[in-house]
C-alpha cells in the first residue's frame, strides 16, 4: 500500500512541480486560475483516454508509438514554454510594474496562458496516464484492490499537491521585481530538460541513432531516480548520465529561448526595452 | 480545448508519418527476450554483445502493466498486461546494467551484462 502511494506521489510530483512554477510565473495575470485548472483537468481526462488506448498507442509506428507519443508531447511543451517566455519578455514588465497595462495585454496574455495551460495539460497527461495504468492494474489484480488504489491515488496526489504548493510559496518569497526573471529562467531550464528527455525517447525508439554516447556519470553523487534527483530533473533537467544528443538539445533550447526572448524584447515598446533586457539576464 | 486540438493535430501528423516509418527496413540487430511473470524477470540476468545496438523484447505475461526502466541503459517504457514491447539499447560498453519494473520494484529486478 505504501509502495503504491510512493509511486503515485512520484508521478504527481513531476506534474506538480511544473504547476508550481507556472503558478509563480503567472503572478498577476488575470484568468490564470481558470487556465491552469483547465490544464490540470484536461490532463487528467486525457490521462484516462491515453491509458485506455495505451496498447494501441504503443503498437503504432512499428512499436515505437510510446516513444513517439512521449517525445511529441514533450516537444509541444517546449514550444509552448518558448512562446510564453517570449511573450513575457514583451509584456511581463508591464504586468509587474503597472497593473493598468494588464487590460491592454489581456488578449495576448490569454494566448500565453493558453500556452502554459497546454504545458500543464501535457505534463499531467504524461504522468497521469502512468498513474492510471498502474492503479487500474492493481484494481484488476488481487494485490490489494480498492483500498490500495484509494490510498495510493488520493494520498499520492495530496502529497504531490503539498510539494507543489511549497514550491509555489517558496517562489513567492522572491521579491516581485526578481520573480519574473527567476521564473523565466526556471521555465527555460524546464523546457531544456524536457527537450533532453524527448531526445532520449527518440533514441530509445530507434528514431535518433546518433549521439548516444554517455558523456559523464554522476550517479554516485545523485541518482536521477532518487527523490531529490527526480525533483532536479523536472526543475532544471538534471540527469545523471547525459548523452551527447541530450546535451546538445539542452544547450540548444536554452540558447534558442534566450535568443527568442531577446528578439521579442527588442520588438517591445522602446520605454520597456532596458527593463526587459535586464529581466532576461 | 486548445490543448486537445493541438494534441490531436500532433497525432494526425504522427499518424500520417506511420507509413514512412514502416518503410524503413528493420535494423539487423540482436534481439534478447526478457519475460515478466509474477512480477519477476525471467531470465533476471541477460547477456548482450558490447558496443552494439541491441533490441530487448520484454514479454509481459502478467495481467497487470509494468514499467520497464533502467537509468543505466536510459530506458523507460510501459508494457501492458499480456503485451510485449521492444526497446533499443546501446551501444553499451562492457559492464553491468541493472533494470527494474517500476510498478513492482520489490520483486522485478534484473541486469543486462554487456560483454
Amino acid at each position: 500500500m505504501l509502495a503504491s502511494l510512493i509511486i503515485v506521489f512520484r508521478e504527481v510530483l513531476e506534474a506538480g512541480l511544473i504547476v508550481g512554477i507556472v503558478l509563480a510565473a503567472t503572478q498577476g495575470v488575470p484568468g490564470r486560475g481558470r487556465s491552469i485548472s483547465l490544464g490540470i483537468v484536461g490532463g487528467m481526462v486525457g490521462s484516462c483516454i491515453v491509458a485506455a488506448f495505451a496498447d494501441g498507442i504503443s503498437s503504432l509506428f512499428a512499436d515505437t508509438g510510446q516513444e513517439m507519443f512521449n517525445a511529441t508531447v514533450l516537444l509541444i511543451a517546449v514550444v509552448m514554454l518558448a512562446w510564453h517566455n517570449a511573450w513575457m519578455a514583451q509584456h511581463g514588465r508591464e504586468l509587474a510594474r503597472d497593473m493598468k497595462a494588464v487590460g491592454r495585454a489581456v488578449q495576448s496574455g490569454e494566448k500565453s496562458l493558453a500556452a502554459l495551460a497546454i504545458v500543464i495539460g501535457v505534463a499531467v497527461l504524461r504522468e497521469g496516464s502512468e498513474v492510471v495504468l498502474f492503479l487500474t492494474g492493481i484494481l484488476a489484480s488481487d494485490e490489494g484492490g480498492i483500498a490500495t488504489v484509494a490510498t495510493g491515488g488520493l494520498g499520492g496526489m495530496a502529497l504531490g499537491a503539498v510539494v507543489s504548493v511549497l514550491l509555489y510559496a517558496g517562489l513567492l518569497q522572491i521579491p516581485t521585481r526578481h520573480l519574473f526573471a527567476t521564473t523565466t529562467w526556471l521555465l527555460t531550464l524546464l523546457a531544456a530538460g524536457m527537450a533532453a528527455t524527448a531526445v532520449n525517447f527518440l533514441a530509445q525508439g530507434g528514431i535518433l541513432m546518433a549521439g548516444g554516447t554517455v558523456l559523464w556519470d554522476t550517479s554516485d553523487v545523485l541518482r536521477d531516480n532518487s527523490l531529490v534527483g527526480q525533483a532536479l530533473h523536472v526543475l532544471v533537467g538534471y540527469t545523471d548520465r547525459p548523452t551527447e544528443a541530450q546535451l546538445i538539445a539542452y544547450v540548444g533550447v536554452v540558447v534558442g529561448i534566450l535568443l527568442l526572448t531577446r528578439w521579442a524584447a527588442s520588438g517591445a515598446p522602446p520605454s520597456n526595452n532596458s527593463h526587459v533586457a535586464s529581466a532576461a539576464e | 480545448m486548445r490543448r486537445v486540438s493541438l494534441l490531436s493535430a500532433a497525432f494526425g501528423i504522427a499518424l500520417s508519418g506511420a507509413a514512412l516509418v514502416h518503410a524503413i527496413p528493420a535494423q539487423a540487430a540482436d534481439t534478447v527476450t526478457i519475460v515478466i511473470k509474477d512480477h519477476k524477470f525471467e531470465p533476471a540476468e541477460v547477456k548482450v554483445p558490447a558496443n552494439k545496438r541491441v533490441t530487448l523484447l520484454v514479454d509481459n505475461q502478467d495481467a497487470t502493466s509494468e514499467e520497464f526502466e533502467s537509468g543505466e541503459m536510459k530506458v523507460e517504457k510501459i508494457v501492458g498486461g499480456r503485451k510485449q514491447i521492444k526497446v533499443m539499447v546501446g551501444p553499451l560498453k562492457p559492464g553491468r546494467y541493472p533494470f527494474f519494473g517500476e510498478f513492482h520494484e520489490a520483486t522485478a529486478q534484473g541486469v543486462v551484462i554487456a560483454e
